[in-house]
């Protein structure tokens, strides 16, 4: 499940930055855009999703909603149309953001924390769909048509006109948050955090506070869920209540199970699974009375949801470890040993 | 060290005390919420109680709508472990079916289309009502029960992966729904003959379907479930399942038979909410996230797999949607722009004291 430390891993770590770093010399702006920018900052937010899932269990539908809150924040605290329009620094309203979303995150984790498995999912897809209702009922917080005409920080200049800039400082983010998070996961937090996701019981009895744990972790969920916000409010330039609702809840859950529930990097294998097949599905798919047609992409989503979830629980990273594991099984352990397995002998190790 | 024989009697003494009640600052909190509740509550209803009466009529049956829907929700989890999360889907697809069938089958415009009498010209009988609610709630059924044997059957006892099989389900369903009947906001005609409203004592008005029909209904149905689930066979089973679904295996019942019935009747329950809502509301895209949303709130407050917490959930969230939407009003500020709040703090209110929700057991 954790990502192992080998040299190799850094290799392709590297290399994938490289190529990312390029990507704009060889692709067109479009490309850049709408598929690569998109990819990374939707895997900011499936990453928020897949750390609380693969290290503290806990499969949370809340993220989209505090990032909802955190986009919701930074729009309405600078100059825009609609909302408040309080016409603050972009830089201010980006620490507030982060601040308020990590404040609303740690609240609904408090709540939440003390659930597990299906009823925490549950619950965080009440609390997700309920900030959902809340900024489509509160018109003066979400404007009538959202809120548009963002003014976004100096850093990202204005992605209408060059989405270079963006692409690159969502590039840098992305690859802050998986090196933070990666790094997070091996400190005493990250390893009493694995530790209660397998063992709650023999945790508590070891003197660890298993909810507070819970709490602080889905805290700093919340704050990689905050900067998906930001970086989807400084994608779209705007931000409605429509953007944050329950099929956005759904399309990030479904982007970190299309890559992977127990591998960070599933994040943006997913998100770039995502955004390619929502642009280019509509183009190959074919009309087949009212079930099929360009205008079915969620109908597609589905599907390809579904059969993931049917054939590979661990995604299509857990899909490639499977693959590679039987091709190199005569050099490497026997088979089985990726997943649970691997986990539990390395949790022993540390 | 005089005292070392009665240590073990202390902590012994208040482990007894703390399990029978003990006013913790949580419940103190929570008991401080209720009666500030009450007190408005009280406040609102002396200035109009004809209002109130109506007011509270709305959340009445509003809860008797949740009820329906999320008992079907519960029943499957309470026996399965399956949060199933096409359950709006099936609720919106039931009202959709219902309503195809009354428009293909039963619209009889009355008199050459001379519609004299104004907009609503057809003339529906007790039976265009009664035979799409009946087909469309078996077919949703039976829809249910494929749902259960082809995608869940075979992973029982993964309970994520099941969620996030009926989640893509339910995303497919959306999609196709959309696809199939548009994104207007559509009814379903009641029979002519029902009466619009119907009169209380103290000069009351309230709607006829919404008061006797959805009422009436839920009603039954609460009856019908707790006979079926305390009276019969079937469900002694379900009862068994509940507790261990292993052993009632071992004793040699089929269990697969009785989780094809749950998942049956369960679906049922979710169409035969959709009809109903369909009348009474509308049915729209969007309904099923916002009865999904309806059914978690009712089993998360009540607990899952409980009957009687989903009355008392439903109830709930009935009574404080229909006050919170008309009562937020203090003085001159209007904050019922933020009733959701409400609901939200109601949920928050139940978990902070039990986690598990009122009638919530341990899995």
């Amino acid at each position: 499940m954790t990502p192992s430390t080998g040299r190799s891993n850094w290799q392709v770590l590297a290399v994938v930055v490289v190529a990312a770093a390029l990507a704009p010399l060889v692709f067109t702006e479009f490309f850049v855009s709408v598929i690569l920018t998109k990819s990374l900052w939707l895997g900011v937010a499936a990453a928020s999703l897949i750390f609380l899932s693969a290290y503290g269990g806990m499969v949370s539908l809340a993220q989209v909603g505090i990032y909802g809150v955190a986009g919701m924040t930074f729009a309405n605290l600078v100059a825009a149309d609609g909302g408040s329009a309080a016409a603050w620094s972009p830089w201010l309203a980006l620490v507030a953001a982060i601040v308020v979303g990590v404040a609303v995150g740690l609240g609904f984790g408090a709540i939440a924390a003390r659930s597990v498995g299906i009823y925490f999912l549950m619950i965080t897809l009440a609390f997700s769909v309920l900030v959902y209702y809340f900024f489509s009922q509160v018109t003066t917080l979400s404007g009538f048509g959202g809120v548009n005409n963002l003014d976004l920080p100096s850093l990202v200049g204005s992605p209408g006109q060059d989405p270079t800039r963006l692409y690159y400082t969502t590039l840098v983010i992305a690859v802050l948050v998986f090196l933070a998070l990666r790094y997070i996961s091996r400190t005493p937090f990250g390893l009493a955090l694995q530790g209660l996701r397998d063992e709650p019981a023999r945790m508590r009895a070891l003197g660890f506070d298993v909810t507070r744990h819970r709490i602080l972790a889905f805290g700093l969920a919340a704050l990689i869920a905050s900067i998906a916000g930001l970086l989807s409010v400084w994608y779209n330039g705007r931000i409605t209540p429509g953007s944050i609702n329950l099929a956005q809840t759904i399309d990030v859950l479904i982007i970190a199970v299309i890559g992977g529930l127990y591998r960070l990097e599933g994040a943006w294998v997913g998100a770039l699974t995502y955004a390619l097949l929502d642009n280019y599905s509509r183009e190959w798919t074919p009309t087949f009375g009212d079930v099929l047609g360009p205008e079915r992409f969620n109908t597609i989503l589905g599907v390809v949801f579904l059969v993931i979830v049917l054939l590979s629980p661990g995604g299509l990273v857990g899909l490639w470890e499977r693959v590679r594991e039987r091709l190199g099984t005569s050099r490497n352990e026997p088979p089985g040993a990726v997943g649970m397995q691997v986990e539990t002998t390395r949790g022993g190790q540390l | 060290m005089s005292g070392a024989p009665q240590t073990p009697l202390a902590p012994a003494a208040t482990s007894e005390t703390s399990r029978r009640f003990e006013w913790s600052p949580r419940r103190i909190a929570v008991a401080l919420v209720a009666a500030a509740v009450g007190i408005w509550l009280i406040a609102k209803a002396s200035e109009d109680l004809r209002q109130f009466a109506v007011v509270s009529l709305n959340g009445i049956t509003l809860a008797a709508l949740f009820f329906v829907v999320a008992s079907g929700f519960t029943l499957i989890f309470g026996l399965m472990r399956v949060v199933n999360m096409a359950h709006g889907s099936l609720y919106l697809f039931g009202g959709y079916l219902a309503l195809e069938m009354q428009d293909s089958w039963f619209k009889e415009e009355s008199g050459l289309g001379l519609s004299l009498s104004g907009t609503g010209d057809a003339e529906y009988s007790l039976v265009s009502w009664v035979v799409p609610l009946l087909l469309a709630i078996l077919i949703i059924g039976v829809l249910g029960m494929i749902m259960q044997q082809v995608f869940l059957r075979w992973n029982q006892g993964q309970d994520l992966r099941q969620a996030l099989i009926t989640i893509a389900l339910s995303v497919i369903f959306a999609d196709q729904m959309l696809a199939a009947f548009g994104g207007i906001s559509k009814d379903i005609k009641t029979p002519t003959a029902w009466p619009e409203s119907i009169t209380l004592p103290g000069d009351v008005r309230f709607g006829f379907f919404r008061g006797v029909i959805v009422l009436g209904a839920a009603l039954l149905i609460g009856l019908a479930l707790w006979w079926l689930i305390r009276r019969t066979r079937f469900g002694q089973i379900v009862r068994a399942g509940v507790d261990d679904r292993d052993m009632v295996s071992a004793l040699g019942i089929n269990v697969q038979l009785v989780f094809a019935g749950a998942f049956f009747l369960g679906a049922v329950l979710a169409g035969l909410g959709g009809v109903l809502g369909g009348t009474m509301i509308a049915l729209a895209p969007g309904e099923d996230t916002s009865f999904l949303l309806n059914s978690l709130i009712v089993v998360i407050i009540g607990g899952m797999g409980s009957l009687g917490g989903a009355a008392i959930g439903a109830l709930a969230l009935g009574l404080v949607d229909a006050y919170a939407d008309v009562y937020l009003i203090f003085g001159d500020t209007d904050l019922t722009n933020y009733s959701i709040l409400v609901t939200f703090g109601l949920l928050v209110l139940v978990l902070a004291v039990r986690p598990l929700g009122l009638f919530g057991r341990p899995a």
